[in-house]
C-alpha cells in the first residue's frame, strides 16, 4: 500500500501489519518505464517502486514530483510539523548571538594579546585597483605595531583574480602592509555528484573505483578544507597571528574553514549566513544542476568526520550526529536551517512558526544518542594528519544505503557498552555537554582554535 | 663483525621522510653484530635489524653530507645524512655485507638466544601440535587417512611427511598422479569441512601439455571426488589467469581437461603471479613514500600500482572457494603453477573464512604452520621473503598480501577475530626478521636438516605471553559459531590502504588516539578487579570457614574489604597515555617479541605540537 500524504510519502509492504516506512518526499528524479519509479531522495538513498497500472503510477508520480518541489518557504515541512514533545520557541535561544560576543569581548579585554579569527566577504578592489582608506585602517586597527596578520583567501589565486573584473578582487599587497595572502579553493557540487555515482556502482571494478574516486576530487577538497582550516588554526596557535578568512561572498568556503578551525557549529553556518536553502536544494542526484547548490556544509561535516577518526576521543559527539545533521540540511521537519540568512528567517517568522532542531536533540533520550562515549574534554588544539594515506571516504555516509554496516554498527555498540560499563555512574554531566558544544560558543573548541 | 668498518659515527641526521623543509634529528649512530642503531639527541633510538634490511642506496652528496638511504623489508624507511662522504662509504659498505647473508648459519636466529633454557625451548617448539589439529579437523576418518608415501621425501622432496590423501588413493595413484605433477606436488588434503564433509585440496598444475593425459592423476581426483559423500562432482580451481594457464602448455604443463576427467568442474580464478606482485607492491610504496603527495596523485598511484586490485583478487577466489563448500558441499581442489604461493593464499584465506578457530590466536598461529599452508615447509616462503643472498626474482610479498586479506576482513567484521592489527604486524615483522626459526627453510626436509628445533628458537610462546597485547578488545567468541562460514562483501570500496602497514613507523599518519588501547587498557583492568573481588571473596569464605570453626562472633564484622573493592571506581584515567602494559623497559627492537613496537605509534595522545612551520606551499605539514 502506497500513500502519499501532503509530507511524507508512507509505503507499507505489509497492510495488515503497522510496519510503514517513512521515505521522505525530496525526492528528484522519477523514471518512470513500465510503472516503475525510481526515488532518488536527499539523503542519497535510491528507492524503486513498482506501481502496477500505468495511470496510477503517473498519477503518482506527478504528485510525487509536485510536492517534493514545493518553492515557498513557507509551505514547507517544519511550518507544519508539531511534534509533542516540543513546543514552538524552544531551542531558539540557546544561544543568543550577543551574549557570546560580549563573552568575546571580555576575553580579549582580558587577555590582551589573544590572536583574533576574522571573516569578511572579497574586497571590492575590481579592475582599476580601488583601495578603500576605511577598510584599510580596520585591517590596521586589528594589528598591532609589527604584527604580521594571514589572509587567507579561500578561492584559488586565479579565480580571485578573475573576480576582480566583475568587481571584487584581493587585498593588494602595497595597501595592506602588514598581512600575507593565501589562496585555496575549488568547485564542489560537480564533485559531490560524481562521488555519489561512483559509490552507487557496486559493480564497478577496483581500477575503475579508484580512477572515479580519483577524478571525483572529493577527498582532495577534504584535504584542502582540512589543510586550509590548520593553516588558519597554525597561523593562530604558533604565529600569534591574527587571520582574516574570505571567499567570493564570505559565505561559504570562508564558513567552512572558520568554522572547522573553531569547530562552533552553530554560530559559524547558521547566523553568519550559509545560504542552507540556495545550496542544499537538490542534493546529489540533481539534474538541474543549480548554480547555487554546494554541498559546503557537508564538505564541513566530512572534515569533522575526518578529526573524529582521528581523534577518536576529542569530538563529544559521534557519527550519527554528523548523519543527522547531513539529513537535516537537506530536508528537515525542524526550521533549524531552513532560508539563507538571518533577514530572510525573521521574514518568514521561521522562529515563531517552527520548531528548532536543537531543541529536538537537546531531549535527554535523543541527546544520548549522538553522543560519543569515549569522549573525553581536551582543551589542547588538535593537528590532524593530511596526508592522503590518512583521509578516508566517509563510508557511513556515502556507503549508508548501499551496504549492510551490521557488524560496524555491532562492533559499535559493544565500544559503547563496555565504555558506559566502566564509567562511574555519576557521569551525568556529560549529556548536558553536546548542546554545549553544538550551541554554547564559549564553550572551549575542541578542534582548531 | 670483520664486516663492520665504523662502529661509531657521530654528528648523523636522521631526516623525516615526509617533510618539505628537511626537518631532521641529530645524532649518533652505532653497528653492531645484528643491528643499526641511532640514538637522537634526546635520546630516543631507533634500531634496526640487519635482517630487515631490503636495500641501502648512497645519493649523490650534497652540502649538508652525505645521504644515505636504507629501505626495510617492514615497509620503514629511514634517510641519513653522513657528515663525511668516506664515512658514509664505510657505513654503506658495511651494511651491504652485513644485510646480505649467503648461509643459513650467519642468521639472526641461530644466534639469537632470548635466555630460555633446553627445556622452555623444546616446550615452545611443542606449543603447536600438529596432529592434535588435524585431529581437531576431524582426520583421520572413513574417508581420509594419513600416507606415509612421503615418509622419506622420495615422491616430493617439498612436501611434509604427513600427508592426509583418500582412503582410496592407493600409493601406486599416488606416485604415478605426482609424476605428472609440477615438482611432484599431487593433490594433498589442505583443510577438512567435518560438517560438510568437504575438503580443500592442494597440488601444483598437471604436466598436460596439449594432449597429456595420466590415469593414475585422472584416479586420483576422482578418488578426492568420491571421498566427499554429500556431492559427487568438486571444483578445480587454476588460480593463475587463463592466459598464463594456457601459456604453460607450450612449455608441457597446463590445466586439466574437463572432458578426462570425471565430474570435474574447472575454474580460473585469474590472480597474477609473483612477478606482477612485486612490481605492483613497488609501484606501491614509490606512490606512497613521496614527499607532498597531493590526493589525486595518491589516487591515480594507488589505482596504476593494482595493488588492491590483487588484494580483491584473491580474496575473491577465496570467497568463490568457500561458496562451493559451504553452499554446494562440494570439494576444491587448488592448484596454480608449482602450487606455492596463490595455492597457499587461496587455500589459507578459505580456511579462515570457514572455520572460526583460526580466527583466534592460538588457531591463527596453529594455522600458519599447518593445513600445508604457510610454514608447514610446503610454501617456500623463505625465498619469497628473500632471507638468503638469493635470486631476486624470487622475491615477492605473497604473504603480505595474505596478511592484508586478513587484516581486510578483520575491518570488516571487527568481532570476529580474537587478534587484532598488531598481531598481524608482529607476525610480518618476524617472518622477515629471522630471529626465530618458524619462517626458517623451505620446505620439511630443509628444515630438518637445519636442526632449527635444537639451534633455534620459536616465536610462538613469546607471543602468547604477550597475548593481551594482541586482542582485539571487541572479539567476541559467539560472533560466528563453530564452522559457520565468514561472508565477506568484496565490492571494490571495501578495500582501503593499510596504512598501518606501510606506513608502520611513520606516526605523524596515524591517529593520535586509539580505541581499541582504551579498551583493552580498561577491561585489562575490570579483569583485575574481578579477580581482587574474587580473591576478597574467598578470603571471606576462609574467614567465615574459620568463624564458624571457631565460634567467636564479634571477630565477623570487622574484616569486609569486599563491598569497599566494588564501590570504589576503576582506576582507570583516560588521561593516561594509552602505552599498553609493562611498557617500562626498552630492549633492542625486534630482538624479542616482548618488544612491542606497535605501542610506540598508537598509543601516544596529541601533545604534539608541529615543531616547523612550513607554509611554503600554503598547506601546514603537521608533523608531531
Amino acid at each position: 500500500m502506497l500513500a502519499v500524504p501532503g509530507i511524507d510519502l508512507l509505503f507499507s509492504s505489509v497492510p495488515q501489519s503497522a510496519e510503514f516506512r517513512l521515505v521522505p518526499v525530496w525526492l528528484l528524479t522519477l523514471a518512470n518505464s513500465s510503472g516503475t519509479i525510481t526515488l532518488r531522495c536527499k539523503d542519497l538513498k535510491v528507492l524503486q517502486l513498482e506501481i502496477p497500472g500505468m495511470e496510477e503510477c503517473l498519477n503518482i508520480a506527478s504528485s510525487i514530483e509536485a510536492l517534493s518541489s514545493v518553492d515557498s518557504v513557507m509551505m514547507m515541512y517544519p511550518f507544519f510539523y508539531r511534534p509533542q514533545s516540543l513546543k514552538l520557541e524552544e531551542g531558539w535561544h540557546l544561544f543568543p548571538l550577543q551574549q557570546y560576543f560580549q563573552q568575546i569581548a571580555s576575553q580579549v579585554s582580558l587577555e590582551g594579546r589573544d590572536p583574533a579569527m576574522l571573516r569578511s566577504s572579497q574586497p571590492l578592489t575590481g579592475p582599476n585597483r580601488k583601495r578603500c582608506r576605511e577598510d584599510e585602517m580596520l585591517l590596521g586597527t586589528v594589528l598591532e605595531e609589527g604584527e604580521r596578520g594571514f589572509i587567507i583567501d579561500t578561492r584559488s589565486a586565479q579565480a580571485a583574480k578573475q573576480a576582480r573584473m566583475t568587481g571584487g578582487g584581493t587585498e593588494p599587497k602595497s595597501s595592506y602592509p602588514q598581512w600575507r595572502r593565501l589562496h585555496r579553493g575549488r568547485p564542489l557540487q560537480e564533485s559531490f555528484i560524481k562521488l555519489v555515482d561512483a559509490c552507487n556502482d557496486t559493480a564497478i571494478n577496483m581500477d575503475r573505483w579508484l580512477n572515479r574516486l580519483e577524478s571525483c576530487r572529493w577527498l582532495s577538497h577534504v584535504k584542502a578544507a582540512l589543510s586550509t582550516a590548520c593553516l588558519a588554526a597554525q597561523c593562530m596557535d604558533r604565529e600569534e597571528a591574527n587571520v582574516l578568512v574570505h571567499g567570493a561572498e564570505g559565505t561559504d568556503t570562508t564558513l567552512l574553514v572558520t568554522a572547522l578551525a573553531q569547530g562552533l557549529l552553530e554560530r559559524e553556518w547558521i547566523k553568519a549566513g550559509h545560504p542552507f536553502h540556495l545550496r542544499c536544494a537538490r542534493s546529489a542526484y540533481s539534474h538541474a544542476r543549480l548554480k547555487q547548490e554546494a554541498p559546503l556544509f557537508l564538505l564541513f561535516l566530512d572534515c569533522v568526520w575526518q578529526l573524529s577518526r582521528q581523534f577518536p576521543f576529542s569530538l563529544e559527539f559521534g557519527e550519527r550526529l554528523l548523519l543527522t545533521l547531513f539529513d537535516d540540511a537537506y530536508a528537515s521537519a525542524y526550521g533549524t536551517f531552513l532560508c539563507n540568512n538571518e533577514k530572510e528567517r525573521c521574514l518568514c517568522k521561521v522562529k515563531e512558526n517552527t520548531h528548532s532542531l536543537w531543541a529536538w536533540l537537546n531531549q535527554p533520550g535523543e541527546r544520548k544518542k549522538y553522543l560519543n562515549p569515549l569522549y573525553l574534554p581536551n582543551a589542547l588544539v588538535i593537528w590532524p594528519s593530511v596526508e592522503p594515506q590518512s583521509i578516508q571516504l566517509w563510508q557511513g555516509l556515502f556507503f549508508r544505503w548501499i551496504r549492510s554496516s551490521q557488524y560496524l554498527d555491532e562492533a559499535w555498540a559493544e565500544i559503547q557498552r563496555l565504555v558506559e560499563g566502566n564509567e562511574p555512574p555519576v557521569k551525568d554531566s556529560a549529556g548536558n555537554r553536546l548542546s554545549q558544544s553544538l550551541s554554547d560558543p564559549t564553550a572551549q573548541p575542541e578542534n582548531g582554535r | 663483525l670483520e664486516f663492520i668498518l665504523t662502529t661509531r659515527q657521530e654528528q648523523v641526521k636522521l631526516l623525516d621522510r615526509f617533510s618539505t623543509s628537511n626537518k631532521s634529528l641529530t645524532g649518533t649512530l652505532y653497528l653492531t653484530a645484528t643491528h643499526l642503531l641511532f640514538i637522537d639527541s634526546s635520546q630516543r633510538e631507533t634500531w634496526i635489524l640487519h635482517h630487515h634490511i631490503a636495500a641501502v642506496e648512497k645519493l649523490p652528496l650534497t652540502t649538508s653530507g652525505c645521504p644515505l638511504v636504507i629501505q626495510c623489508k617492514n615497509f620503514r624507511i629511514v634517510h641519513f645524512v653522513v657528515p663525511r662522504e668516506r664515512d658514509c662509504h664505510d657505513i654503506y659498505n658495511s651494511l651491504l655485507q652485513l644485510s646480505r647473508t649467503a648461509k643459513y648459519e650467519e642468521l639472526y636466529a641461530f644466534s639469537y638466544n632470548p635466555k630460555q633454557n633446553e627445556s622452555e625451548q623444546v616446550k615452545g617448539w611443542q606449543l603447536i601440535d600438529l596432529a592434535e589439529e588435524y585431529k581437531r579437523m576431524g582426520v583421520p576418518n572413513s574417508n581420509w587417512q594419513l600416507s606415509d608415501a612421503n615418509r622419506d621425501y622420495k615422491i616430493c622432496e617439498t612436501y611434509p611427511k604427513e600427508l592426509y590423501v583418500p582412503r582410496t588413493a592407493s600409493k601406486p595413484i599416488i606416485v604415478g598422479s605426482s609424476k605428472f605433477r609440477s615438482k611432484g606436488r599431487f593433490p594433498v588434503l589442505s583443510y577438512y569441512h567435518k560438517n560438510k564433509e568437504a575438503a580443500i585440496c592442494r597440488c601444483s598444475q598437471p604436466l598436460s601439455g596439449f594432449s597429456a593425459r595420466c590415469l593414475e592423476d585422472e584416479h586420483m581426483l576422482q578418488a578426492i571426488s568420491k571421498a566427499n559423500p554429500s556431492n559427487r562432482y568438486m571444483y578445480v580451481m587454476d588460480t593463475r589467469p587463463k592466459l598464463n594457464a594456457m601459456a604453460n602448455r607450450a612449455a608441457g604443463k597446463g590445466y586439466e581437461n574437463e572432458d578426462n576427467y570425471s565430474n570435474i568442474r574447472f575454474q580460473f580464478v585469474g590472480i597474477e603471479n609473483i612477478h606482477v606482485m612485486r612490481s605492483s607492491l613497488q609501484k606501491l610504496l614509490e606512490v606512497s613514500g613521496t614527499k607532498g603527495l597531493s590526493v589525486n596523485d595518491f589516487l591515480s598511484g594507488l589505482e596504476n600500482s593494482g595493488w588492491l586490485r590483487h588484494i580483491k583478487a584473491v580474496l575473491d577466489a577465496a570467497v568463490f572457494l568457500v561458496k562451493a563448500i559451504a553452499v554446494e558441499s562440494a570439494s576444491v581442489l587448488v592448484h596454480c603453477s608449482d602450487g606455492w604461493d596463490r595455492t597457499s593464499q587461496v587455500c589459507s584465506l578459505g580456511a579462515l573464512l570457514l572455520d572460526s578457530y583460526y580466527r583466534t590466536i592460538r588457531g591463527f598461529m596453529t594455522f600458519l604452520i599447518s593445513n600445508l599452508n604457510w610454514f608447514q615447509s610446503v610454501h617456500g616462503i623463505f625465498f619469497r621473503c628473500c632471507q638468503l643472498d638469493g635470486d631476486p626474482k624470487e622475491i615477492s610479498p605473497v604473504f603480505t598480501q595474505f596478511l592484508e586479506s586478513v587484516w581486510n576482513l578483520t575491518e570488516q567484521f571487527p568481532q570476529a577475530f580474537e587478534y587484532n592489527e598488531a598481531f598481524l604486524l608482529q607476525i610480518h615483522e618476524h617472518v622477515h626478521s629471522c630471529q626465530f626459526g618458524n619462517f626458517l627453510g623451505n620446505c620439511q626436509k630443509e628444515r630438518e636438516e637445519l636442526k632449527l628445533k635444537e639451534k633455534t628458537y620459536s616465536l610462538w610462546p613469546f607471543l602468547l605471553d604477550e597475548q593481551k597485547r594482541y586482542q582485539n578488545p571487541l572479539y567476541n567468541p559467539d560472533f560466528s559459531p563453530e564452522l559457520t562460514l565468514l561472508e565477506p562483501n568484496t565490492v571494490s570500496f571495501n578495500f582501503k590502504f593499510w596504512r598501518n602497514m606501510y606506513h608502520q613507523f611513520d606516526r605523524s599518519m596515524h591517529p593520535r588516539q586509539s580505541v581499541f588501547n582504551l579498551i583493552m587498557n580498561m577491561s585489562e583492568q575490570n579483569k583485575q578487579l574481578e579477580q581482587d573481588i574474587r580473591e576478597l571473596e574467598a578470603k571471606i569464605k576462609q574467614r567465615n570457614g574459620q568463624s564458624d570453626a571457631f565460634p567467636v562472633k564479634e571477630h565477623q564484622q570487622p574484616a569486609h574489604p569486599a563491598p569497599l573493592a566494588l564501590k570504589t571506581p576503576p582506576c582507570f584515567k583516560k588521561e593516561q597515555p594509552l602505552i599498553p602494559v609493562n611498557d617500562a623497559v626498552r630492549t633492542i627492537e625486534g630482538s624479542n617479541a616482548a618488544d612491542n613496537r606497535y605501542s610506540e605509534f598508537v598509543a601516544e595522545f596529541s601533545k604534539a605540537e608541529p615543531a616547523v612551520v612550513s607554509l611554503e606551499y600554503g598547506v601546514a605539514r603537521m608533523t608531531c
